[in-house]
């Protein structure tokens, strides 16, 4: 199921220093602005939501969501590095479990853990605010790490297509069709903020929580096994 | 001892046939894998590595399919030849990684013993982006015998390696065979495969062309009719006296090059006797050059033999 010389590779892949580098900005600015907001006195409960809902949730998790979840096996499949995984008598699970865990790990250190601490510099402990939205965010990142390591299991255009899904799908198109909000990993995160913030905080979502929950785990489930099935029929073309 | 059996094989790719109707073992000892860039025998590498399915027929290791069965990386070693490897890890740290992967009882002791073996300890705490191509090679030879395998596959081995290097390796390769182990490895040069390999499989445009002992199959290539391009102080006295020699079958006077084009049919005798007949009949020679030595022409020959 796990395996700790495949996470360890994976993980010194991730963060080697200039992919590190981009992590660190989008997090780094939403910090940035959350100790701005406080100081300038203006952060309160609805600033703070706005911020975490707007910025956090709909630009940050999924942004960081491609950049880990494809990075994760995508360049490794590009140069054909891979293949010293593949060339070893490991269960593809594990090898997908394993690297699916550690890019949730990731995703934990570089938008979760912000998010929680940006809830923080705003409001403290109000209304839960900063729980709600950090919880929110692991369980996005979850399925945004699934679905992007599919993705850079089957594609080599990972990257481009998880940006396009990121910001067309994601924050643009569910702003004019509604149907696309329903199938929206934000919106599921969304469902799951709303139920665990206090009452004095409007957040809404297109989708009740356990369609949410259902379709989270759905996503999650199919997309890791899916990047199972193309992972044992990988096909390591020659350079001739 | 480990046997690849490859039945009948085909692999294609959309329309491009890159693999056609190919059989043959690979037995213990050392195979070379002989054809012209582009033949298929990254293919055929691929098919016995398991990275490709075979589209029609089989391949197997020991009766058992080598497609989407991890549990033969036990027993296959795999020298690619991409370069690219984790290129951020020290050599050390690389082939441990390798060592670990596979479930080895001791992987540091393994990772020592096949560092050593490829003569690669002095640089095995440097990081693998600072290594010339040579090193690298062998650092991937490390990582494919950490786990002592019965069958190694090596796709190209000697590409870019210098001369004292390719000999190390050369003798590397030529050891295991002699302990009975399944070597197979891909050139696409015929000097390389000749020094190492006394069995070769030939591969031309995704055919087997031809298979089994080394000297024959050379016997074949420098049977083959040779052209040659010669200048010589006096063109039309030579190719009188060259037409006169059994060793040739055809001469040309090619005014624009200002060359006789020589079709020689005995190679060995004609190479013999063109300085004797040019020296006894008071001629100089000027430029003597093969015309087509290239590969491809060496192997089209074959397949046509």
């Amino acid at each position: 199921m796990y395996d700790p010389t495949v996470a360890r590779l994976t993980y010194r892949a991730l963060l080697g220093r200039r992919r590190a580098l981009i992590l660190c900005v989008l997090p780094a600015l939403l910090l940035a602005i959350a100790l701005l907001l406080r100081l300038s006195g203006v952060a309160d409960d609805s600033v703070a939501t706005n911020l975490l809902g707007g910025f956090a949730l709909a630009t940050l998790v999924p942004l960081i969501g491609v950049i880990v979840g494809t990075g994760a096996i995508g360049p490794e499949i590009d140069d054909g590095s891979i293949v010293y995984l593949l060339s070893k008598p490991l269960k593809r699970s594990t090898i997908i479990l394993t690297k699916l865990t550690v890019a949730v790990g990731v995703t934990f250190l570089f938008a979760a853990l912000p998010v929680l601490l940006a809830g923080l510099i705003m409001v403290g402990g109000s209304q839960q605010i900063a729980v709600a939205f950090a919880i929110g965010t692991i369980v996005a990142s979850v399925a945004y790490c699934a679905l992007f390591l599919l993705l850079g299991t089957v594609s080599r255009n990972a990257v481009i297509i998880g940006l396009v899904y990121a910001l067309v799908w994601e924050a643009l198109f569910g702003n004019f069709v509604p149907g696309a909000r329903t199938l929206s990993v934000q919106q599921w995160g969304l469902a799951l903020v709303d139920r665990i913030v206090g009452s004095g905080v409007e957040v809404t979502s297109a989708v009740a929580l356990p369609t949410a929950g259902i379709l989270l785990a759905v996503v999650t489930v199919a997309g890791t096994w899916y990047a199972v099935e193309r992972l044992k029929v990988l096909t390591l073309a020659g350079e001739e | 001892m480990t046997t690849i059996r490859i039945d009948h094989a085909s692999r294609w790719f959309g329309n491009v046939v890159a693999v056609n109707d190919v059989t043959f073992d690979v037995g213990p000892g050392v195979t070379g894998l002989l054809g012209p860039n582009g033949a298929g025998k990254s293919t055929l590498i691929n098919l016995m590595a398991g990275f490709l399915a075979p589209s029609t027929g089989s391949v197997t290791l020991d009766d058992r399919p080598i497609w989407k069965n991890e549990e033969v990386y036990r027993e296959i070693g795999l020298v690619p030849e991409r370069e690219a490897m984790y290129d951020f890890l020290t050599g050390q740290e690389f082939v441990l990684a390798n060592a670990e992967l596979h479930g080895l009882p001791d992987p540091g002791a393994a990772t020592a013993r096949a560092l050593a073996t490829v003569e690669m300890e002095y640089a095995a705490d440097r990081r693998i982006n600072t290594y010339s191509k040579g090193m690298r090679q062998r650092v991937k030879m490390a990582s494919a015998l950490v786990h002592e395998p019965s069958v190694l596959l090596l796709d190209e081995p000697f590409n870019g390696m210098d001369p004292r290097q390719r000999m190390q390796l050369m003798e590397l390769l030529r050891r295991m065979g002699q302990d009975g182990r399944t070597v197979l490895f891909s050139s696409h040069i015929l000097e390389e495969v000749e020094q190492l390999a006394a069995h070769i499989e030939v591969i031309v445009a995704g055919r087997h062309a031809a298979s089994g002992d080394f000297r024959r199959i050379r016997r074949l290539m420098t049977d083959r009719p040779h052209r040659y391009l010669v200048r010589s102080s006096d063109d039309r006295a030579l190719a009188a006296a060259l037409i006169a020699d059994a060793s040739t079958a055809g001469i040309e006077l090619d005014f624009t090059e200002r060359a006789l084009r020589v079709q020689a049919v005995d190679f060995g005798r004609f190479t013999q006797e063109l300085p004797r007949i040019a020296r006894s009949h008071g001629i100089r020679l000027l430029t003597v050059s093969p015309s087509d030595e290239s590969l491809e022409s060496v192997f089209s020959y074959l397949v046509s033999a």
